[in-house]
């Protein structure tokens, strides 16, 4: 099998990275925004269950987790759902990250001072003014860096989604690997997620730039 | 009677804080607010300006009530959309000026009006020039609070909240948070405004000033008005016992 070859059947593996990666993104961020809400809840109840929440997500193995999402309802119900691997996938890595950016977002809403909420509320700012216009922009700049980690160790987790035979890059890596005896897909491998990286710490550097004129 | 604030009683868990006070503002008027650490001169301002809610008694606007006590003696507030509403009539200065940190100094005057009483954004620039000019802070527009004195902030805080056309302006110890030095420029502007008849509310340890700048003095002690009046008598010739020990103390 030549270089070129095995760049081209990983390259399918390498989208299917990507793609876990930028969905995990788009549903966790928000996502945690919610469960950080709902972790300052004022009823005891919903704080409470949400803390145990991101608890068990934090406290156990990712990899425990997708398999979880995956054979769960298999087991609990009896259900087997047809093409179910990929997104159970996305549910599990979303979940995950969900509670780790809600605990960043909780630490940056805490550090935000109260005077910046009574400001806004005595000036008459809607609920919704209030979050966007005032909060949010200031969260964003504390939680930069915090978030910037967590974003380099999901390129990296993508690999966990070997556990539940998905075909993403690192998968495909160890097949042509064990079947050429070759350790050169894994170089390939090691360089994918080095420029993954690579771009990620490039986009979040910037961005923090962009944040630094006040 | 811009504001009146009538039997109003706030605790905070055990901790009775206001003790039916009562309390009218009218049009014109500058009432100094002074009195002993955690008398509940700044709890009076947060519960006028809703920041805190009542327990019981009333406040109004305008001759309005945003809350007043039902049957059971307990304070009833209009709707939210009414309070916000009720908004439009006051301003407050906060003593940690509380200045949005990412706005620029015109973006941080010119945003409320735009946003909440929905002006033009022509109109509120050009309003908001004005202010900062009033407050001498014409060249600062394009600078970050952070960049500013804390005397440069407070007075960017004063333009921000006589950007929404107050009826009533409240401030909190405006100069607490200041370096004597910077005391004055502040102390300055709200003297300016007092001349130009703008209703005011002053929580001031700054007594001179208080004395010289009020139509009406008011001494808190323990979450009820122990006295009040003309700023004269009562810095001249007080008639308890307690404002005169309170007095003393500050002459020290
Ligand atoms: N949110 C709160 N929760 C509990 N207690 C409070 C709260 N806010 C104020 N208090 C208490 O209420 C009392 C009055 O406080 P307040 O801040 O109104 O006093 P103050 O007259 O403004 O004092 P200072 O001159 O120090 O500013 C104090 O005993 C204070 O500890
Ligand atoms: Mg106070």
């Amino acid at each position: 099998m030549t270089f070129q070859t095995m760049l081209a059947s990983m390259s399918a593996g390498m989208l299917r990275s990507l793609a876990i990666f930028f969905l995990t993104l788009i549903f966790s961020l928000p996502l945690g925004m919610a469960v950080m809400y709902l972790r300052r809840s004022k009823y005891k109840v919903i704080s409470g269950i949400t803390k145990i929440y991101i608890a068990i997500m934090r406290g156990t193995p990712l990899m425990l987790q997708l398999l979880m999402w995956y054979f769960g309802p298999f087991y609990l119900f009896r259900w087997s759902i047809r093409g179910y691997r990929f997104p159970a996938i996305i549910i599990g890595f979303s979940m995950n990250y969900a509670a780790y950016f809600a605990e960043i977002y909780r630490s940056g809403y805490e550090a935000i001072p109260v005077g910046q909420f009574e400001a806004a509320e005595v000036l008459g700012y809607s609920r919704s003014q209030t979050f966007f216009k005032i909060i949010l922009p200031q969260l964003v700049k504390t939680i930069l860096p915090s978030i910037t980690n967590e974003i380099i160790t999901l390129v990296k987790d993508t690999s966990l989604a070997f556990t539940l035979a998905y075909n993403e890059m690192f998968s495909i890596a160890k097949q042509i690997a064990s079947s050429q005896t070759s350790f050169v897909p894994f170089i390939i491998a090691g360089v994918f997620y080095f420029v993954m990286n690579y771009v990620v710490a490039f986009v979040m550097e910037r961005a923090e730039k962009a944040l630094a004129y006040y | 009677m811009i504001l009146e604030m009538n039997n109003i009683q706030k605790s905070f868990k055990d901790l009775k804080v206001l003790r039916d006070i009562s309390i009218h503002v009218d049009k014109g008027e500058v009432v100094s607010i002074i009195g002993p650490s955690g008398s509940g001169k700044s709890t009076l301002l947060r519960c006028a300006t809703f920041l805190e809610t009542i327990d019981a008694g009333e406040i109004l606007y305008m001759d309005r009530a945003a809350a007043k006590t039902n049957e059971e003696g307990k304070a009833e507030y209009v709707s939210h959309a009414e309070l916000q509403q009720f908004k439009q009539y006051f301003g407050l200065v906060f003593q940690q000026f509380n200045l949005f940190p990412h706005y620029s100094v015109l973006k941080n005057v010119m945003d409320a009006p735009v946003y909440v009483l929905k002006h033009s954004r022509e109109e509120a620039e050009a309003q908001a020039l004005e202010l900062l000019d009033k407050m001498n802070l014409k060249d600062k527009a394009g600078a970050y609070p952070s960049q500013l004195s804390g005397g440069q902030q407070q007075r960017v805080a004063i333009a921000r909240a006589l950007a929404m056309n107050p009826d009533i302006l409240f401030f909190d110890e405006p100069t607490s948070a200041l370096d004597p030095e910077l005391t004055g420029e502040v102390l300055k502007v709200i003297r300016q405004l007092a001349d130009e008849k703008m209703t005011m509310v002053v929580v001031t340890h700054e007594m001179p000033f208080a004395r010289a700048v009020s139509d009406r003095v008011i001494f808190m002690d323990k979450g009820v008005i122990v006295e009040q009046g003309d700023p004269e008598k009562v810095f001249g010739d007080p008639d308890h016992e307690r404002t005169k020990q309170f007095l003393r103390n500050y002459q020290q």
